[in-house]
């Protein structure tokens, strides 16, 4: 404590040390004056034996330690006041490094929150997902009587759950609404560590079929229905027409980021309608996650359910064969996607950054220039070197970290339009935000960038050759060879932003033009769900309900046409059929069987999607429960299941894991061109072949499902998000017991569907606009310095006869010899770097050649536009001007 | 250059070792710790004040001298340096290695002829 208490009395230390001193000099002139020296001689040659008083001064502060940080607070003083003297400076380049720090900051609080934060669960580490992998689906849906095997059978997990997404209509407290609900089995909320606000969470048992009906609800819906009243406990909740006991409420931050949204219901599983659940083959969209052991790893948790699902195959032959588990540690998950996206995005931003650094040392080099002699004068005075560069150091962090407060001002102001803005599919939203590590990444950041356009201007200006002042040339072109590697290090860093961005506008072009199959203009979707009465109406009633379901909507002005839809839907959920071929001896297990995608529509579904029609017909209203059951396929199954036949006429056995119905035989009777169901960029790498069914075949048990919930595809006159509000006002007025609920444009589904890209274009393309602008003010600034400096040269050349065009290309060369030199290696660094994006970029090779034709020519054309403004300037000096000036 | 550097650096460690020696006989300001090294030094040593000061500072930072304004006889106000529990330790330290390193070379340079 001892050195930072004389911190605070540096004035009196100071006072100290010049008496001291003083006294020593009397005391020598007292000695002197009595050896009979005159007093004024006297006074003098102490002074003179004595030497430099100020530099012993500055020996006597530094041989004290605490002399760091006095040094430090003295600089501090001095950069503030230099600042001040120089505000345009200062503003520029404060503003500058703040665009540069900020864009940093924001990214990386994305990163931070989305790839680097654990996720928000008692030891995360020890998550992983489950699911099934089988022959057409890695990461397949679990099956419920699979999951109670895994759960009871293997060794390596302390916890397992499933999760399955669903809607319900609730009623009976206040106006009905279809609310979304999250099908869980017991152990989950325990597992992830969810204590609940009031009541209890799910006990082991209540996930089984047949247990007694309750449910949990969500802070949220339990604030805006129940105005967050206690009494709910205990009280019944009536959903889907069925009546369900509340026994807690989920904490308001709960939320599992899988993208399943928003959940206001939690039910056990095993309240399930769907008589499916409890078949081994079926596929119901059932994920897992489970709890690794303390000290069980990824890899021995792998081998452990890889032993156990060999044993259920061994046990089930039929149902379970080719049935894997696939294990993933949960973060990478839900993560994963977006990994390559933030790390290029995080590129791209140091690159920015990184020009911004530049464009200040660019700054600070030649105004060091001019503190050429304010150096030169502080060394006299007996500062040394390192002191110097310590001097110029503090001066640029300074800067920076001005740079670094606006940059996290701009940060914190653009947080919410940036997490506003960003893509539904970016996981883990709601864990970004500025918190600690995020300022500690600033604040490191800004140290880091003050250090990196600090230093070479500091070093450049303590040179002793700097430092003569007489050598002004000598010291001029040495920052002049420093400005020059300053202006390639730009364009070729602008170089590779611009080829990242062209890249990904390219890529988007390419995908807006993809033709998806079907024309998504003005078509809207929505889910409906029939009055709670059609909950258990028998088959034919709810067929009746849903055709006049069907003529009411379409009879709505604006509605072109309607169509029901069940199962798949492009773009939004996916749903799969299995076969064999008629005349061939039925595989035993479903898994041996042929796969298609299973869309199951309304017949007038082709009018609306204006998929075209190849051959054969659609459906019509003929084809209904009682005729013989029909299907159209795609050109691909069409092509993978009947390869130079004609599909039109062939029969297939539907495999109906029901049991209940036989296996349908079904004639194919048209053919349709193939839709991209998963997704415009990668629709290729998953399931193919396509089936379409007409709604009212319907196996019965189905038929009982769709009153929860069908979906409903209309073609619009006009905007189809003004159409749902009108459908749902005629609706209510009818008589208000359907529940309309999500409408969404297919327009906006494709719009999303790429949304990630689209958020990286925009990011890159923002990111390559702030580079160039930066790199042609880099480049602006040095050549006017040049051309500044060479004027007097100028002058002479002309005065010798050389003509304006002669001075033009004097300066040109130069500049352009700089850009292409810049332009080489940032191609070079580009061709290496977007290798990176391979997996963002749609349609091109990283290496598009176009791509680099246009950023290189855009880069190069903006770059001699910088020049050419100094350079017309340099034509235009007059040769008497110019000489008479020296 | 060189050279030089050399030379101050070998004088710099041997300064500080006088000065606690002079020190040690009792409080004494600076100009007088230098008029008494060149004294007992038989005039060999001449101290640069140029180095006197800051390593009296140093000293006092590493706590191995303490400081205190006095009068002196004349009446003027000095900075008195007097040893410390830890400069007397410090001084019997550098002495032994003196005289180890001075045996040393005086024994080479006796063996060697």
């Amino acid at each position: 404590m001892y050195w930072f208490r004389r911190l605070f009395r540096k004035q009196q230390t100071e006072r100290q040390l010049d008496s001291e001193l003083r006294f020593h000099l009397e005391q020598r002139a007292a000695e002197l004056a009595d050896a009979g020296v005159a007093p004024e001689d006297a006074r003098r040659c102490a002074r003179i034996e004595f030497g430099g008083m100020e530099g012993v001064k500055e020996e006597c502060r530094e041989s004290r330690r605490v002399h760091l940080i006095e040094t430090l607070l003295q600089d501090v003083r001095y950069g503030v006041r230099m600042m001040r003297r120089s505000p345009g400076f200062t503003t520029v380049a404060i503003i500058t490094l703040g665009l540069g720090i900020g864009a940093n900051t924001a990214i990386f609080s994305v990163v931070n929150g989305v790839l680097l934060s654990p996720l928000p669960y008692p030891h995360p580490e020890q998550l992983v997902a489950l699911d099934e992998s089988k022959p057409n689906f890695q990461f397949g849906s679990i099956s419920y009587p699979n999951f109670v095997d895994w759960r009871d059978q293997n060794h390596t997990f302390s916890a397992m759950a499933i999760v399955r997404g669903t809607g319900f209509g609730l009623t009976g407290a206040g106006d009905p609404e279809q609310v979304s609900g999250l099908l869980v089995s017991s152990q989950l909320f325990d597992m992830l560590g969810v204590k609940p606000v009031i009541g209890r969470t799910f006990k082991t048992g209540e996930d089984a079929i047949g247990a007694a009906p309750i449910v949990l609800i969500h802070a949220g819906l339990w604030q805006r229905k129940y105005g967050s009243s206690r009494d709910i406990l205990g009280q019944s909740m009536t959903l889907d027409g069925k009546s369900y006991t509340i026994v807690g409420v989920i904490p308001v931050n709960f939320g599992l980021d899988q993208g399943l949204g928003k959940v206001d219901v939690y039910m056990p599983i095993g309240q399930w309608g769907n008589p499916f659940l409890k078949l081994r083959t079926a596929g119901l969209g059932i994920h897992g996650i489970g709890r690794l052991k303390p000290g069980v790893s990824v890899v021995e948790a792998r081998a452990d359910m890889e032993r156990l699902t060999k044993s259920l195959t061994a046990a089930y032959p039929e149902e379970d064969k080719g049935i894997g588990a696939s294990l993933l540690p949960l973060r990478d998950k839900i993560v994963g996607r977006v990994h390559v996206l933030l790390v290029v995005l995080l590129t791209a931003v140091g690159f920015v950054l990184l020009i911004a650094c530049v464009n200040v040392a660019n700054l600070l080099l030649a105004r060091s220039t001019a503190r050429t002699r304010e150096f030169a004068v502080r060394i006299a005075l007996g500062a040394s070197k390192s002191r110097l560069v310590r001097q110029l150091l503090t001066e640029s962090t300074l800067l920076a970290l001005g740079g670094g407060a606006l940059g996290l001002a701009l940060a914190a102001w653009t947080q919410g339009v940036l997490v506003r803005t960003l893509p539904d599919a970016l996981p883990r939203v709601k864990e970004i935000q500025l918190d600690v590590h995020v300022l500690i990444f600033t604040l490191l950041v800004s140290l880091f960038s003050g250090i990196v356009f600090g230093l070479a201007p500091a070093l450049r200006t303590s040179r002793p050759a700097a430092l003569a002042v007489g050598n002004r040339q000598s010291a001029n072109r040495m920052s002049h060879r420093t400005q020059s590697a300053f202006v390639v290090v730009e364009i070729a860093l602008s170089l590779v932003l611009l080829a990242g961005a062209g890249l990904m506008i390219r890529s988007l072009v390419r995908l807006w033009n993809t033709d998806p199959g079907f024309d998504a203009h003005n078509i809207l979707t929505f889910g409906i769900s029939l009055p709670p009465s059609m909950m258990k109406a028998p088959p034919p009633a709810i067929r009746a309900a849903l055709r006049q379901l069907d003529d009411r909507i379409a009879s709505i002005p604006g509605v072109q046409a309607v169509a029901p839809s069940w199962g798949a839907f492009p773009l939004q959920t996916d749903d799969e059929a299995v076969f064999w071929m008629q005349g061939q001896p039925k595989p035993k297990s479903p898994n041996d069987m042929n796969w298609a995608l299973s869309y199951v529509v309304g017949n007038d579904y082709l009018k609306i999607m204006r998929t075209p029609l190849l051959r054969g017909r659609f459906f019509d209203a003929s084809d209904d429960e009682r005729s013989p059951h029909v299907a159209v396929v795609d050109e691909a199954f069409a092509a993978k299941f009947f390869p130079g036949q004609d599909p039109l006429g062939k029969l297939i056995n539907l495999y109906d894991n029901s049991g209940n119905n036989g296996s349908p035989l079904v004639q194919i009777i048209g053919v349709v061109k193939h839709v991209k169901q998963w997704s415009l960029d990668k629709d290729g790498e998953e399931l193919q072949p396509q089936m379409y069914r007409p709604f009212m075949q319907l196996p019965d048990a189905a038929i009982t499902l769709t009153p929860s919930g069908i979906g409903m595809v209309v073609r619009s006159q006009g905007d189809p998000d003004a159409l749902f509000d009108s459908i749902r006002r005629v609706m209510r007025r009818d008589n208000g017991e359907e529940v309309l609920y999500g409408p969404r444009s297919m327009e906006a589904m494709i719009t999303q569907s790429l949304a990630a890209r689209r958020y990286a274009m925009f990011l890159l393309g923002g990111f390559a606009a702030l580079a160039l602008m930066l790199a042609a003010i880099g480049i602006y600034g040095v050549v006017s310095y040049v051309v500044g400096r060479r004027t007097q040269e100028i002058g002479i050349r002309m005065a010798l006869g050389a003509r304006r065009v002669d001075v033009l290309r004097l300066v040109l060369r130069q500049s352009v010899w700089l850009i292409a030199m810049g332009v080489g290696a940032g191609l070079a660094a580009a061709l290496a770097l977007t290798q990176l994006m391979t997996s963002l970029v749609f349609g091109v090779s990283a290496s598009d050649p176009l791509t680099y034709f246009c950023v290189t020519a855009l880069l190069t054309g903006v770059a001699l536009l910088a020049c050419s403004v100094p350079a017309r300037r340099a034509m235009r000096v007059d040769p008497m001007n110019a000489l008479r000036c020296e | 250059m060189s050279q030089n550097d050399q030379k101050a650096e070998f004088l710099k460690g041997t300064l500080d070792m006088l000065i606690l020696k002079v020190v040690a006989l009792g409080p004494i300001h600076g100009y007088a710790i230098s008029q008494r090294i060149q004294m007992m030094s038989k005039d060999l040593f001449q101290v640069q004040q140029g180095s006197l000061y800051p390593a009296l500072h140093r000293l006092e930072d590493r706590a191995w001298l303490q400081a205190e304004w006095r009068a002196t006889e004349t009446g003027r106000e000095a900075k008195f340096y007097s040893l410390t529990r830890k400069g007397r330790k410090q001084l019997e330290t550098e002495v032994r290695n003196w005289e180890q390193i001075s045996d040393a070379v005086a024994l080479i340079l006796r063996t060697v002829e």
